[in-house]
This record gives C-alpha cells, structure tokens and sequence, in this order.
C-alpha cells in the first residue's frame, strides 16, 4: 500500500522564491547577460510535472514581482510567462516522454519567445536592447534545463508533491 | 480538471488581455504606483536574502580588522576631516557673501538642502537596464524623481518608491537625460546615457560651442529635479564634425557608479519641508 501523495504546496513556493532570488544575485556583467531565466525554467518545469496544480494562474502571478525587481511594466513578465506556460501545459504529456535533449530544445524554444514577447514589449517603449547576446539567456536555459530537471524531480518525489 | 481544453485557453486569452490593460495604465498613468510597492516590498526579503552574503562579509571585515589598520584608517579620516573642515570655512563665508550679494540684487536666495544617507542593496535587477535598490522609501521621505548622490557626483533618481525600499535609474542609464552646464562658461546642454557605466554623452551643442577635453559638468538645477551646481562629469573627447550640426562630446561620470555602497539622498527646494530632521 502506497502513501497518498501529499499537497506540499510549499515546496512549488519555495523553489520559486529560489528561482526569483537566483534572478537578481549580484553577477559580473559577462555571466549576468548570460545568466537563465530562472524563474522561467522553474515554472516549465513545474506547469510539465504538475499541470493541474501550476498553470497560467500562478505563471502571470510570478511575472509581477518579476517586474518589480527588474523596474519593467506591470504585467510585462506575467504575460510572457503565461503563454509559454500555457503552451507546456498543452504539450506536457509529449514533453515528458521526450528523453532529456529533446525536451531542452523545445525549452529553448519556449524561453525564446519568452524573450522575443519581452522584446517586443520594450521595444513598443522604445527601449529595446540590440545584439545577438540579448538571446544568450535562451541557449544557457537549455543548457541549465537538464540538470534542473534531475534536480527538481528527486526534490519532487523525495517530498511526494503531487 | 481544468487543464486542457477552451477552460484553460480563455483564461490565457483573459490575463493577457489584463496585462495589456496593466501594462498600457502602468506606462501612460501613475495609478499603479502603489500596486509595485506592494508587490516590491513583498519582494523585499528575496533582495535582501541575497543581499546577505555581502553584509556578512563586509560584517565580519569590519569585525576582524586589525588594531594598526583601524588607527591607520582612524588617522587618514581625521587629516580628511581636517581638511574638509578648512574648505567647509571658507565656504560658509563664500554662501553668506552669495546671500548677501543676492539680496543686494532682490534675486531670489537659493533654496537649503538637506541630505539623508542610504545603502544599495546588493542585488542585479537586469542586464539591460541601470538599475539600483536602496534601503530607504517613503517611510523615510523619499519621493518620486528624487536625486541620488555620491561622494563624488550625481548617480542618478529614484523610479518607484516603496515604503522601506526604492529603485532608482542610474544617470547612464540609456532612458536618462539631465540638464547640465559646463563649469567653467555656464554653457548648457543634456547628458544623456548611453548604457557603459563609464560614458555619457553631451548633446546639442553647436559646432562653435566653446568646449574643451576636462571641463567639469555640473547640474544646471533646470528642470527642477536635480539642485544645481553637483558635478555630473568630465569632458573626455570632443569630436568637431563639420558635417554635423552639433557637437559629438562624451564624458566620464564623476559618480562611482559601481563602486559606491553609501549613497546620498537630497531633499531640494520645496520639498525640504518634507525630509525627516536630520
């Protein structure tokens, strides 16, 4: 006889503060423009893993205080990250055979347009940043992707959120 | 379940449609200001986890210094005071002249001062942006618009104003222009950023504007945002393009952009009724 698995509401929490806090630590220049969406990642992760607990809901909810670290639009973040949430939870029952290259490609994919949708929102204001290493934090997504995964899975089952 | 089918793509279609709505009332209209200072002192904590490790470190080298460094320091702060102090004097005297001579005129006086010190917070907003976190909000005074100042220069102003934090835009920032005169002649112009911390560029001065490499820029107080006479930069290159209708002139901040820890807070003109006592 099994346990039943237990809520742990906490836990999705706790690594999303982790993922948030994780986007604002102090780097050198050259490592914070390559730096990954944190943030982003751990919210695919999650809305793939658990999609009836994390969809667009709690996505556009992690977009705001996003937005008050990073001094963009209210709302700017939340949208980004609602669409590309949406689009996991639509997928998530191919992404989760995928072996683990794969599903960082498609990563890559979706932190792409993540970025093109933030593009485009400061690029309507005008402030748009040039150069081809504003899509760096895509491909280090990716790169991130698997050893994130591994992690959030043991973490995922050792305390059974399910 | 609600996680597949029309359910989920009309709650999708929904936020989007209220981040729009957000997004457009938060770029045209100031209503949303106290939304972000919720949400930014929700945030708070996370900065200030972060912020951790550098407040340990500088703790513990506070902490663990030695006698000899401490009284090395301890000598170097008096000789500067001392010296400060000699400048302070005779600045009193030049300020009261001033005065006097501007009543003699019937112009007007100028306004006081008063400045609160604050702390940067150790945290990276975004790569893109010059942004800083302070440690004070408008618990302690702090407004909209309002300067930020080092030991050396202007930095910058404050953005968004939280009850115990705000963020504020660095002068190189490529959204921020000020209103600067050169020192030495009293010509203005605008510095604008341009996104390196080491570099701003002075615009709109005409071909045979009288420029030259090491002038002192300092706040024009046009506008009405910055007091006037802080020193913002100096004239590094001054680039005479016949072509051109205005001068190409970059220049360095005074500011320790990326250096400064202790940053000032000045309440000016009216608003010094407002700052908390000193």
């Amino acid at each position: 006889m099994t346990t039943p698995p237990r809520r742990n509401n906490w836990i999705i929490a706790l690594s999303l503060a982790a993922a948030l806090s994780l986007s604002i630590l102090p780097l050198p220049e050259a490592v914070a423009r390559a730096w990954p969406e944190w943030t982003a990642l751990v919210l695919l992760y999650w809305s793939m893993a658990l999609p009836h607990r994390v969809s667009v809901g709690i996505a556009w909810g992690m977009g705001l205080p996003l937005d008050a670290l990073r001094g963009s639009l209210l709302g700017e973040h939340g949208m980004g990250l609602a669409i590309i949430t949406f689009i996991t939870v639509k997928l998530h029952r191919r992404l989760r055979v995928y072996p683990l290259w794969q599903q960082a490609a498609v990563i890559m994919v979706l932190l792409a347009l993540y970025q093109m949708l933030l593009l485009w929102v400061e690029g309507i204001l005008g402030r748009a940043s040039g150069g081809w290493y504003y899509w760096l934090p895509s491909l280090t997504g990716a790169v991130a992707w698997a050893p994130l995964f591994l992690v959030l899975r043991e973490i995922r089952r050792y305390f059974r959120v399910a | 379940m609600f996680t597949q089918g029309p359910f989920l793509a009309l709650r999708l279609a929904g936020l989007v449609l209220i981040s729009v709505i957000l997004m457009t009332v938060d770029h045209r209209l100031r209503y949303l200001e106290p939304v972000r200072a919720v949400v930014s002192t929700a945030v708070l904590p996370l900065q200030y986890l972060v912020n951790l490790p550098h407040a340990v470190g500088s703790w513990l080298g506070t902490s663990f210094a030695s006698r000899e460094e401490l009284l090395r320091e301890n000598t170097e702060l008096r000789r500067n005071q001392l010296k400060i102090a000699v400048k302070l004097q005779q600045l009193d005297a030049l300020d009261r002249e001033n005065q006097r001579l501007r009543t003699l005129l019937k112009s007007s006086g100028k306004v006081g001062e008063r400045a609160v010190v604050a702390e940067l917070l150790g945290v990276d907003l975004d790569p893109y942006k010059h942004q800083v976190v302070i440690n004070k909000g408008s618990v302690n005074g702090a407004y909209v618009g309002q300067p930020i100042l080092d030991a050396h220069g202007v930095m910058g102003q404050l953005i968004h104003v939280g009850p115990v934090s705000s963020s504020a835009i660095l002068i190189t920032d490529p959204s921020h222009a000020l209103p600067v005169q050169i020192n030495r002649n009293g010509l203005r112009a605008i510095a604008t950023g341009t996104g390196s911390l080491n570099r701003l560029d002075v615009q709109y001065l005409p071909n045979n504007a009288d420029v030259q490499v090491g002038d002192l820029l300092v706040t024009s107080g046009l506008g009405g945002r910055f007091p006037p006479g802080y020193p913002v930069a100096v004239v590094k290159s001054v680039r005479r393009n016949p072509g051109q209708g205005f001068l190409a002139i970059s220049a360095t901040p005074t500011a320790d952009l990326d250096r400064s820890r202790e940053v000032l807070l000045v309440w000016s003109g009216r608003r010094v009724t407002e700052a908390p006592p000193p």
